[in-house]
């Protein structure tokens, strides 16, 4: 059996990654930014090799930012890991409940059902005008152990953690995998009834997958809100969502470092799209999005496989 | 020369003569996000973005009456970079954070949605730079917290209501059927709630019949406009804007709405130019603010209308008011600080010391730093009526209401200050 490279690939990765955001302070934020984004794109590839396509995860991605930023406003917490567990149970709860009803469907049902859930969380947080209705609320700057993560001179503590969490993630999923539940994903997406003679129950296994993601969603968007220090509905809107659709098949399903470069490569060329044609950064956006699609159809990790290979 | 070119030709000669002048001292050069696409670019981002282009290119010329005939901001010229608001707030955080880092701007003016604000305020003070709102209305930004780089050159949403309540008891000292037609999200929230409590304050004896809440941008108010004709209400009060205000007067015009109840439109100024005398007689019309058909006669207010006329062919409204005064505020804070620094070119930190409770001259009058310890503007405002004269719309009854009426005091929660203040 070839051997496993992967993990100490990511971990390099995790250094070289912590020594670039240590000489390009101005890119720190973008950084994070997209880990936080590459985290729910990270639980939408598991699901995407189960063959499910999420139009919702953008109520995970919400919740997790509501559930830390209410905890940060309205008690004052600013630990960044209290809140980012907090997170990541309250959306991982949502998602076992909602699963109960999601796990039954299948292809364009699943899609268009997990659509409507997170607009339903949009209309809520629309109407609650103690949440601060559409303008949404601030968040206090995150701290860690009482230290602070964010300051005038430096967003680096709140970089670092990103990257830790993001590269732990990724090989969490690595291995998860590699478990027989984990192995079940392709196999749910290629024929469920000969997963079910196997003796396993494709709506628990899909229950569970859809947990994961909605749990790493929830995480990522209170990192996402840490880090822009404001949250509002659009994070439930389905144009969130369907970036986070956009950007996983962008990135394509190759590998689970796979949405962090997609996330970021997005980020990257959307704000020189605003910055180079502030009036029409959308057509500059669509074109290079296009050209990638069209010249890269299995995503962006293509790239990566085709030197390696 | 065909005309297309001369703009093109003419904004060239202007950067030529920009970085000619710029070898004897460093632009200023300053961020401006407005709305270049999606529903609020052609209401307000496009007015804001081109009094912009005006203002900055006047000033650098030395074309702008007094008190702001110096060219630049004290000799410096002023370079400006443009940025889409559109996209929502982490993007703009995102972009906020390039203007700063990437683009080296010395101020950043901009911000028409509230969201916006509210999330690039905690930012601009993490990256210490000045930043002036122009349009955004939420009170919500000075009352929560308070900042040393943010300033708000505009008046808060809460004007707009509670100047609108009081020119409904001028006008309609009876009525007392009122209803509400307001999008449903935080500035339409916002302004119903201001509005109802200053009404109810104003005449206790009011009765609030209906308060239709349509989804944002939804385009067709056919059961609404229905609802508020069977509630028989007197006043309609609205502060809807854009494409949702102009379809309210298009769809609410021939089915009597506009004849049958006084419709007060809070941003109704904008829609004016484009439709006219489609605006029905009787429409009550704001423009937040002293803007438009509102503005004094000064000249500032005559320069802005001419030159704006001769370039776009139609008349500013007041997104254009409002970022001239953004820049202008700049301006006389930049000068005075200058002048404070023995002429030498002041650092962000004099600026700031200057701009607090600073007093300047703009378009729509003087506006006043008085709130917010010195950061938020407050101005008086004016309501008026629509009437058709010759084929135009033009706004008559026109009432004046003095900043101090209807703003709060310094340190006073405008929603406190409406429920108790007005009675």
């Amino acid at each position: 059996m070839k051997k496993d490279r992967t993990p100490s690939l990511l971990l390099a990765a995790l250094v070289a990654l912590l020594i670039l955001g240590l000489v390009l302070p101005e890119w720190r934020f973008l950084g994070t930014l997209a880990i936080g984004k590459g985290l729910t794109v990270l639980g939408l590839l598991l699901l995407l090799r189960t063959g499910l396509v999420s139009f919702g995860q953008g109520l995970y991605y919400c919740l997790g930012a509501y559930a830390a930023g209410t905890l940060g406003q309205f008690w004052g917490t600013t630990d960044a890991l209290l809140l980012l567990v907090v997170a990541g149970l309250a959306a991982g709860l949502a998602a076992a409940i909602l699963g109960i009803l999601l796990a039954a469907y299948r292809g364009i049902f699943f899609s268009m059902l997990s659509l409507a859930l997170s607009m339903i969380l949009y209309g809520l947080l629309v109407k609650s005008a103690a949440l601060g209705s559409t303008d949404g609320f601030n968040l206090p700057a995150p701290t860690l152990f009482g230290l602070p993560l964010v300051s005038h001179d430096s967003r680096y503590p709140l970089f670092v953690l990103a990257c830790v969490l993001g590269v732990a993630a990724a090989l969490a999923m690595h291995y998860y995998f590699r478990t027989p539940l984990g192995r079940l994903s392709p196999a749910i997406r290629d024929n469920e009834i000969r997963v079910e003679y196997l003796g396993a129950s494709v709506r628990a296994a899909v229950h569970v997958k859809y947990v994961i993601a909605g749990i790493l969603a929830g995480v990522g968007g209170a990192l996402t809100g840490m880090t822009v220090g404001h949250i509002d509905p659009e994070m439930a809107y389905w144009t969130t969502s369907g970036e986070f659709v956009f950007v996983a098949i962008l990135s394509g399903t190759g590998s689970v470092a796979a949405p962090f470069l997609g996330s970021f490569i997005f980020e990257l060329v959307r704000t020189f799209a605003y910055e180079y044609s502030p009036n029409s950064w959308q057509l500059a956006l669509g074109t290079a999005m296009l050209l990638i699609i069209v010249f890269l159809p299995a995503g962006l990790w293509s790239l990566v496989q085709r030197r390696r290979a | 020369m065909s005309k297309k070119l001369i703009v093109p030709v003419a904004l060239s000669l202007a950067a030529i003569a920009a970085s000619a002048q710029a070898q004897e001292a460093p632009p200023f050069k300053i961020g401006v996000v407005t709305f270049l696409s999606g529903a609020p670019a052609g209401p307000f981002g496009v007015p804001a973005r081109n009094g912009a282009e005006l203002v900055a290119e006047a000033l650098n010329d030395g074309a702008m009456p007094a008190p702001y005939a110096t060219k630049g901001f004290g000799g410096r010229p002023i370079e400006l970079v443009f940025i889409d608001e559109a996209g929502g707030t982490t993007k703009q955080v995102s972009e906020y954070r390039n203007l700063v880092q990437r683009q080296n701007v010395d101020a950043v003016v901009g911000y028409i949605s509230s969201g916006d604000c509210l999330a690039i305020a905690p930012v601009a003070e993490e990256m210490r730079k000045l930043t002036v709102f122009f349009d955004c209305g939420t009170p919500r930004i000075f009352e929560d917290a308070s900042y040393k780089y943010v300033f708000r050159t505009g008046a808060t949403g809460t004007m707009d209501s509670v100047a609108a309540a009081m020119y409904v008891k001028e006008i309609k000292p009876n009525a007392t059927k009122i209803a509400g037609i307001n999008q449903n999200y935080a500035w339409g929230h916002d302004s119903w709630n201001d509005f109802e409590a200053a009404i109810k304050a104003l005449m206790p004896s009011v009765q609030i019949v209906t308060s239709q809440m349509p989804k944002f941008l939804a385009g067709q108010y056919g059961a609404e406009i229905s609802a508020l004709l069977t509630s028989g209400a007197e006043v309609v009060h609205s502060s809807f804007w854009g494409g949702d205000m102009e379809a309210l007067v298009l769809q609410g015009a021939p089915r009597g709405l506009f004849s049958k109840s006084t419709v007060v439109l809070t941003t109704g100024e904008t829609a004016l130019p484009k439709l006219n005398t489609r605006v029905p007689e009787g429409t009550v019309i704001g423009a937040r603010g002293p803007y438009g058909p509102f503005a004094p006669d000064n000249a500032i207010n005559q320069w802005l209308v001419k030159s704006y006329e001769d370039r776009y062919n139609v008349r500013p409204t007041y997104p254009a008011y409002k970022m001239t005064q953004a820049i202008l505020g700049i301006k006389a804070a930049y000068e005075k600080a200058q002048a404070a620094n023995g002429g030498k070119t002041p650092n962000q930190d004099q600026i700031i010391a200057s701009f607090e409770h600073l007093e300047f001259e703009g378009p729509g009058g003087t506006v006043r730093m008085a709130l917010g310890k010195g950061h938020q503007a407050v101005l008086g405002t004016a309501y008026g009526t629509v009437k058709h004269e010759n084929g135009q719309a033009v706004v008559t009854n026109v009432r004046y209401y003095p900043a101090e009426k209807v703003n709060p005091p310094e340190g006073v929660k405008s929603e406190d200050w409406v429920k108790t203040a007005l009675k």
